[in-house]
Order: C-alpha cells, then sequence, then structure tokens
C-alpha cells in the first residue's frame, strides 16, 4: 500500500514544552487511522502538522513522496485539509462556507453550485444554501464543517474529535459520513478520537498515543486485543476503566474498579477487564431512579463543559465518569458545580474490550 | 428672545430652498472629510492589520500612543500641519498650504489613530481560529487575511464611520491649514470653519442653517452606526446561551 504522508522524527515544542516527542507515522492510502489517547496527548498537533498548518520544531514530514518545506505550504495545504474539534465557521451563508474552499481553487461557478449541493446531500443538510452558518445548532455548524471539507475532495481528510461536540443523532450521521467518504471516494482519513467506542468500529488502524508519543500502531482488533500492555494510555481516556471481574449468581459479572465502585457487565467474565461506557449512555438524575439497569452510583459534578448544544459533566462516584446531557436537560435540571446526582446505565451499555 | 426665533426660521428657509451658498459648503465638508476617510482607510487598514495580525515586540507601545493620538487636540495637529505645509516648511514647495488638498491630508492624519485603533479592536476579536480554517481549506496567507478582515468587517465599517464623524466635525485643521477661503477661485470654507465665521459677523441665519445640517448629517452616521451594531448584537445573541451559560459558570 502507498503511504500518502510521513512523519519522521517530527517533535513538536511551545516554548520548554514539548507537546508531540519524536513521533515516527505512516499514512497508507485509503485507510482511516484513528489518533487514540487522552486529552493533551498530542493528537490536535499531530492533526496541524499533516495539515501542514504547523511547523514540528524538529524532524521531517513527507507528503505525497516529497519533502515539505513548512517555509510555504500552499502547495500541500490544497491537497491536505483539517476539520477542528471547536466547530468554526464564517460568518456568512452556508453556500459561502461550503464553496470558500472551491473558490480559493478558482472552480468553476456551475461545478461549485453542484458540489456544495452534493455535500449538503451527504451530511444531510440538503436545502441549507442560505441560511446563516453562525444561526444552526452546534450539531449542524459541524456538519457544515465536514461538508465544506469533503467538497475539496483532498488527498488527505484530518478530522479532530469530529462527534466530540454532537449528539447521538448528529454523531451517527458524521460516522457514517466518515465511512461513506472512506469507502466510495477512497479518501484517507486520520482522526483523533478520545472515543473508545468510536476507536472500535471506525479506522482500520490505530495510533494510540500518550504524552506526545505513539505508544504503538495496529488494528483495533490487535490494539483491543491486548489491552494491558498500553493500559497507561487507556486509564486516561474518558469512561474507560480497568478491574477485576468476578461472575454474578444472575448470569452476569461485576467489575471491581477501585474505590468501591463496581461496574455490572452482561459478559460473563473473571479476572481483569477493561471497561467502556459511552457518555450518551449514562443518566443522569438528581435523585436515585427506579429502573431495571443495573447500574446506579452516587455522585458529585466536579467538572462542566459546555459542548453546545450538550454540556458534559464530569461525575466523581469514587471513580471520574464522563457524562453527557443536553444544555436544555442542563438547565431544567438547575446543576452546578458540587452538586449531588446519581448516574444510572444499563450493564448491557458497558462495553467490554 | 424674538431675534433669535427670526434667525431660526430664516435658517430653515435656507435649508428648505435649498440656498445654493449651503449647499456648497455641505457638499465641499462631505467631499473633503469623504476623501479624508478614503486617504485613511488606504494607510490605516494595512496599518490596522499589521499591529492586529502580527505578533511584535512594542506592540502595546503602539496601541497605547494610538490611543493617546485619537485625544490629539486638532489645533494642536493644525499647528503641526501649517508648520510643514507653510513655505518655510519641509513640504512647503507642494505648495499645498490653503488648498483643499491640504485639509484632506490633515483630517486624513487627524483620523487615522482613530480609524487603526478601532479597526485593530475589530481584527482581533475575529475569532483566531479564522485564519487557521481559511489555510486549511487551501488560503494562501493573503486571502486568509482578506478571510479575517471579512470577518471584521462590521467594526471596520464602524471605525471608517467614526472617523469621517470626527473628520466633519472638527475646526482646527481645516482652519489652520485651510484657510477658511470664500472668496475667489478655490474655496476652503466647510461646515465648522464657515459656521465659526458666520456667527462671528453676525450671519446668524446662515450659521444656523449649517449648525442645523451638521448635526444632521452626524445624527444619519450616528443611526448607521446604532443599526451595524444592533446586527452585530443580534449575531452576539444568536450564540446567547453559550456566552450566558459561560458567564454562570465564571461566577460559580
Amino acid at each position: 500500500m502507498r503511504t500518502v504522508t510521513e512523519l519522521k522524527d517530527v517533535t513538536k515544542a511551545y516554548g520548554n514544552k514539548i507537546v508531540v516527542d519524536a513521533v515516527n507515522l505512516q499514512i497508507r492510502e485509503g485507510e482511516i487511522l484513528a489518533l487514540l489517547g487522552p486529552n493533551g496527548s498530542g493528537k490536535t498537533t499531530i492533526l496541524k502538522i499533516l495539515a501542514f498548518i504547523e511547523n514540528p520544531t524538529s524532524g521531517e514530514v513527507t507528503f505525497q513522496g516529497e519533502k515539505v518545506n513548512f517555509k510555504n505550504t500552499e502547495k500541500e495545504r490544497l491537497q491536505s485539509t483539517l476539520v477542528f474539534q471547536k466547530t468554526t465557521v464564517f460568518g456568512t451563508s452556508v453556500y459561502n462556507n461550503i464553496a470558500y474552499g472551491l473558490k480559493i481553487r478558482k472552480v468553476p461557478k456551475e461545478t461549485r453550485d453542484r458540489e456544495v449541493k452534493k455535500a449538503l446531500e451527504l451530511v444531510k443538510l440538503e436545502g441549507f444554501e442560505k441560511r446563516n452558518a453562525r444561526k444552526l445548532s452546534g450539531g449542524e455548524q459541524q456538519r457544515v464543517a465536514i461538508a465544506r471539507a469533503l467538497v475539496l475532495n483532498t488527498k488527505l481528510l484530518l478530522l479532530d474529535e469530529p462527534t466530540a461536540n454532537l449528539d447521538p443523532k448528529n454523531a451517527g450521521i458524521l460516522e457514517e459520513v466518515i465511512d461513506t467518504v472512506n469507502r466510495e471516494n477512497k479518501i484517507t482519513i486520520v482522526m483523533a478520537t478520545h472515543n473508545m467506542f468510536q476507536a472500535k468500529k471506525l479506522p482500520h488502524r490505530i495510533a494510540l498515543m500518550d504524552e506526545g508519543k505513539i505508544t504503538e500502531v495496529s488494528t483495533p482488533a490487535e490494539v483491543f486485543g491486548k489491552l494491558s500492555k498500553n493500559l497507561a494510555s487507556f486509564a486516561a481516556v474518558d469512561n474507560t476503566f480497568t478491574g477485576t471481574a468476578k461472575a454474578t449468581a444472575a448470569g452476569t459479572s461485576k467489575v471491581d474498579v477501585g474505590n468501591g465502585v463496581q461496574i455490572e457487565i452482561t459478559a460473563q467474565r473473571q479476572d481483569a477487564t477493561v471497561v467502556f461506557i459511552n457518555p450518551q449512555d449514562i443518566i443522569l438524575s438528581k435523585a436515585a431512579v427506579e429502573s431495571s439497569a443495573r447500574n446506579v452510583f452516587k455522585g458529585k459534578i466536579t467538572e462542566i463543559t459546555d459542548l453546545d448544544p450538550l454540556v458534559k459533566l464530569k461525575v466523581d462516584v469514587g471513580k471520574p465518569f464522563t457524562v453527557q446531557i443536553t444544555k436544555r436537560s442542563f438547565s431544567e435540571m438547575g446543576l452546578c458545580l458540587n452538586a449531588e446526582v446519581f448516574i444510572t446505565f444499563k450493564a448491557s451499555s458497558v462495553h467490554v474490550l | 428672545m424674538a431675534d433669535v426665533l427670526g434667525e431660526i426660521v430664516d435658517a430653515l428657509q435656507l435649508i428648505v430652498t435649498g440656498n445654493p451658498e449651503i449647499l456648497g459648503i455641505v457638499s465641499r465638508s462631505l467631499l473633503f472629510s469623504g476623501t479624508a476617510v478614503i486617504l485613511a482607510i488606504l494607510w490605516g487598514t494595512p496599518l490596522a492589520m499589521l499591529i492586529a495580525m502580527k505578533d511584535f515586540r512594542g506592540k502595546t507601545v503602539i496601541k497605547t500612543f494610538l490611543n493617546t493620538l485619537i485625544g490629539l487636540p486638532t489645533v494642536v495637529l493644525g499647528l503641526i500641519l501649517f508648520l510643514i505645509f507653510s513655505r518655510g516648511g519641509p513640504l512647503g514647495f507642494l505648495g499645498l498650504l490653503y488648498t483643499p488638498a491640504a485639509i484632506m491630508i490633515g483630517q486624513a492624519i487627524l483620523i487615522t489613530p482613530i480609524l487603526v485603533s478601532i479597526g485593530v479592536s475589530a481584527i482581533e476579536s475575529v475569532d483566531p481560529e479564522i485564519m487557521s480554517l481559511s489555510k486549511t481549506l487551501g488560503a494562501s496567507e493573503s486571502q486568509a487575511q482578506i478571510a479575517v478582515l471579512k470577518e471584521a468587517a462590521s467594526g471596520i465599517i464602524l471605525s471608517d464611520l467614526a472617523s469621517f464623524n470626527r473628520a466633519i466635525g472638527e475646526l482646527g485643521v481645516v482652519l489652520i491649514v485651510g484657510g477658511n477661503i470664500r472668496g475667489g477661485g478655490i474655496r476652503t470654507d466647510v461646515l465648522t470653519t464657515s459656521i465659526s465665521r458666520d456667527t462671528a459677523i453676525g450671519e446668524l441665519g446662515l450659521a444656523i442653517a449649517l449648525g442645523i445640517l451638521l448635526v444632521l448629517i452626524l445624527f444619519t452616521i450616528n443611526i448607521i452606526v446604532v443599526v451595524l451594531r444592533k446586527a452585530s448584537y443580534l449575531v452576539e445573541l444568536a450564540k446567547g446561551p453559550y456566552s450566558k451559560l459561560k458567564r454562570s459558570r465564571e461566577t460559580k
């Protein structure tokens, strides 16, 4: 398989702080490669270097066989585009947003109109051309951002946590789009994620990142098959816990992840087990709710992050859980820091990695 | 009191009948100040872009200096320019003193600090990601800068209007370097200088008429500014819940 781009001993430092540490990475034509690691592990910086909008402090980058001169990357930038984690749109119409890169490439108007329409269909925003991009919901804006990148048909498409700020519906639409453009348009994709679930199903290969280094690159099956080796990098990922499992009389298992937190799972397991709970699968309530869900924990809100239209909360129940709720629920429930809350999730929502 | 009322009636008559003397003065004011704004935009906008988009040492000093210059008394600037343009001055050979050109250049210099200052803050308030966004979509350095400028458009227009406001209402520069010449071939008397002269010589009707028109012009500009502000406020409002939530979090 041909290599689209290659990083050789690439290091990036801001002052004394090294954020990317001697990274070697080959990106193969036609693949989806996921950079998986906790926040601050250097994923975004690697993507920015691959997009040629950030210069490496040292090391070498080759793109389509040629060494990249970072003094002028105008030519390369036409072939590699990045969708930021924080959705950014131009303060103009959806059409002008999506057509921006095509105008730069001097694509004639008829082709431009056609391409914009096609891209909008792909992200399920048909007929949105004339809408003011800034007045769309967060999820719709992120879809505009993806369409704006897709329409360029670049050799390399870079996605920084493309679904992190999205509700499940929008996230689902985007995952489908990512899969489609990779399969049908053969676009090479590198995406950063700290969503274990996403990393397991979308990419062909996973590069595990921790503290600016790539600790391992292999297929999802391999990575998730021999977890123990890189437990350190997984431990910091949202809602991923390791512990010892014990079978229960009911045919399920309980994983003791420490600090008195025992997570019930449907699989029958013994010994060391790594579990992941999708933040969207957790129900948050102010009082304990009676339900069929097997996992109920009481805790305190320790962190609130606004990801319009969602709010991400850290709830400490002995172990820190990340929970995503809509902003509307957030205000209706009148939540604040240190508020006592309950988190509830089904045993079947726990993914055993 | 009756006299004053009579003068006001006279003034209104002059305005309504479209007195050619008044029309001449108003159009000269608009032309000189308008040209001054265009001149200031030509050199002020690149300067604002440079200060806002580039990181360099002494940036804060320059910004503070510009803010100080905004408050420079117009008569002081008028005096400085007089010395430069007068026969013995460094630019005396151009023969610009007491010509419309001197007024336009003088006003352009006067309004540059205000134009650049507001322009810089408009550009600096644009989401810093816009630059990277344009670049990753294929824009060259200058195309990315234009994208940022477009995002700052309403603020930039605001700075242009505020500059025009300052230019058309100032007296010091236009009086000292323009000379307030009424007779002869080339006239350099404008709204502010004419009001001052007509008041002094007792032509109160004319002075009042010009005063009313000057206020009307300023009022119109301010209405445009308010409408523009409201437009950008509406954009802010659309992002509303986010900023509200952020604030409530900060206060906790």
